[in-house]
């Protein structure tokens, strides 16, 4: 009887504990949440009071008026440049990746010091944010296309890098091994198992990069004054939310095609 | 009885054929790299001299890392700013975080009806869709250009991101767990806080430091863009303002500082997930 009651209580110590934990978890959380509330002058009222209001002006807009609709074809043309342009850096960082993660890859890699360069390009690459590339590269390559294109091409690359490293290092255990124990050479080892092996996977990824970089895509635009990025702030900017609406719509809806297609071909290959 | 055997045009013997799947899939990567090719000269290029934009970039580049410094504004203030971004990507996390896990609830299959589940699947892919900036400009006209249009924004996208992460961590909790505590007659609260969130916490943590190292990011491009202030505002200032390469160049470096910190602590959780 004595020893089963100890249990027990100890047992609500426990319990006491682990409440004991949490609260305080959730008061140092909450104090977090004042202090930076404080620091960036944020008001939780103001916000919460935001989001009606914007979304019930965002659907009042979009009744689209005639002059609107005849500007659709515009809209159209610089969604698919800004379209063009994510996949097309998403694809061609993809290639480059692929080299640095095969080097980067503690299971492929040549030796150690490229292995440690290998993941350094790509650590700083992706690390330094987009908007950053975009800010240095506008400076000399001026409005066109080719920043967009390069700004995101530096931002993807050093993602994938760290994403097929991750796949190389998960799916070519065994056939790596298997491969050396035949006594295949390097070259063999990399095109007969770690590509064929990796090669969906990393299909896939870049598949998400290529979603993401739609939305990137549309952010570097802004900055740059390229694509539909640049459009959109010309018509916010001008206060024409009608456009603003329209070009709204036209990005979700073709983001939503592309997750599709995107998913079907998954569905495919995986 | 004659053997067939299939010889390449070099006249070795082929070893393995190349089932339907990997067919396809051949022509898929061939399909990409073709397009890739075809998006090279289908881009505008319009104005672009590209020798002197490499030469230019690289000296721009050299000042900038090579050279950093900063001009216009304090190192104190800089690292002040520095601040307010990490507190425009803890608040939005943090905010995000809460309300993702209630709709996470309603997202996983296990714990849910289905027709609940599907809406708010769908509501999460529309939102998902629309690029941040896009939302920050939009709450923007609601409530000015500042920080609560950049929160609102961030939070409208991290929960996005963190409701399909949180469900699909909840959706392989063991089944039978469940059915245990329900036999016991507990209730559904008692099932969420007794067996889904002690399951799941490392991965909800994990992914939610991931998503904060993500807002960082995209708190640097708000205030670049969208005039939340913090970090990203100096480095737009500095680098379309002052043309100030130096100053760019120390602004990156405290970006990157920052940046890697980050992703060494999410690596971690990662790991220990």
């Amino acid at each position: 009887m004595e020893k089963s009651s100890s249990i027990h209580a100890t047992d609500i110590n426990i319990i006491r504990k682990k409440h004991m934990k949490l609260f305080i978890t959730g008061l140092i959380l909450l104090a977090l949440i004042i202090v930076s509330g404080s620091i960036t002058n944020y008001n939780h009222i103001d916000g919460l009071a935001s989001i009606p209001a914007a979304l019930q002006w965002l659907f009042a807009n979009m009744y689209f008026s005639g002059s609107t609709l005849s500007r659709l074809p515009t809209v159209l043309r610089l969604l698919w440049e800004t379209i063009l342009i994510s996949i097309v850096s998403t694809t061609t960082a993809a290639f480059f990746a692929m080299i640095f993660a095969i080097v980067g890859s503690k299971r492929t890699s040549v030796n150690g010091f490229l292995m440690y360069f290998a993941k350094l390009v790509a650590s700083i690459s992706r690390n330094i944010p987009v908007v950053a590339w975009a800010l240095i590269l506008v400076l000399s390559f001026g409005t066109n296309a080719a920043t967009g294109f390069l700004a995101l091409f530096f931002g993807t690359f050093g993602f994938l890098v760290r994403a097929f490293i991750e796949t190389i290092d998960e799916t070519s255990g065994d056939t790596v091994e298997a491969l050396k124990a035949t006594g295949a050479t390097y070259p063999q080892v990399i095109s007969k198992a770690v590509i064929p092996e990796s090669m969906p996977q990393m299909f896939s990824w870049v598949l998400f990069m290529i979603e993401t970089n739609i939305r990137s895509a549309t952010l570097v635009g802004l900055l740059t004054g390229t694509g539909i990025g640049y459009l959109f702030d010309l018509y916010y900017k001008q206060l024409n939310y009608e456009m603003v609406s329209l070009i709204t719509l036209a990005i979700v809806v073709a983001v939503l095609i592309i997750e599709a297609i995107s998913n079907l071909i998954r569905r495919e290959i995986l | 009885m004659s053997t067939y055997v299939d010889r390449s045009s070099k006249g070795k013997i082929k070893i393995s054929r190349p089932n339907k799947g990997q067919l396809k899939f051949r022509m898929l990567i061939i399909a990409t790299i073709l397009f890739t090719i075809a998006g090279f000269f289908m881009m505008d290029y319009k104005g672009l001299e590209l020798w002197p934009a490499i030469t230019g970039t690289l000296v721009n580049l050299r000042d900038m890392f090579l050279m950093p410094q900063l001009n216009q504004i304090t190192l104190g203030s800089a690292i002040w700013q520095v601040i307010i971004t990490l507190s425009l990507a803890f608040l939005s996390t943090i905010l995000g975080a809460v309300i993702s896990l209630f709709l996470a609830f309603g997202a996983a299959m296990n714990l849910s009806k289905p027709w609940v589940s599907q809406t708010i699947k769908t509501f999460i892919t529309i939102v998902r869709a629309v690029p941040t900036v896009l939302w920050v400009l939009i709450f923007a006209i609601a409530a000015g250009l500042g920080s609560v249009a950049a929160i609102i924004g961030m939070v409208f996208h991290s929960i996005a991101y963190l409701v399909k992460a949180y469900s699909e961590a909840f959706e392989e909790i063991d089944e039978g767990k469940i059915e245990a505590l329900r036999a016991t007659g507990s209730n559904y609260f008692h099932i969420l806080f007794h067996v889904v969130i002690p399951q799941t916490k490392s991965f909800l943590i994990a992914w939610t430091f991931l998503r904060f190292e993500i807002n960082f990011g995209v708190a640097v491009a708000m205030g670049a863009a969208a005039g939340a202030g913090g970090i990203g505002y100096a480095l737009f200032m500095s680098s379309g303002f002052y043309y100030d390469m130096n100053e760019v160049g120390m602004i990156t470096y405290m970006i990157l500082i920052v940046a890697i910190l980050l992703e060494v602590v999410a690596n971690k959780l990662k790991a220990a997930a």
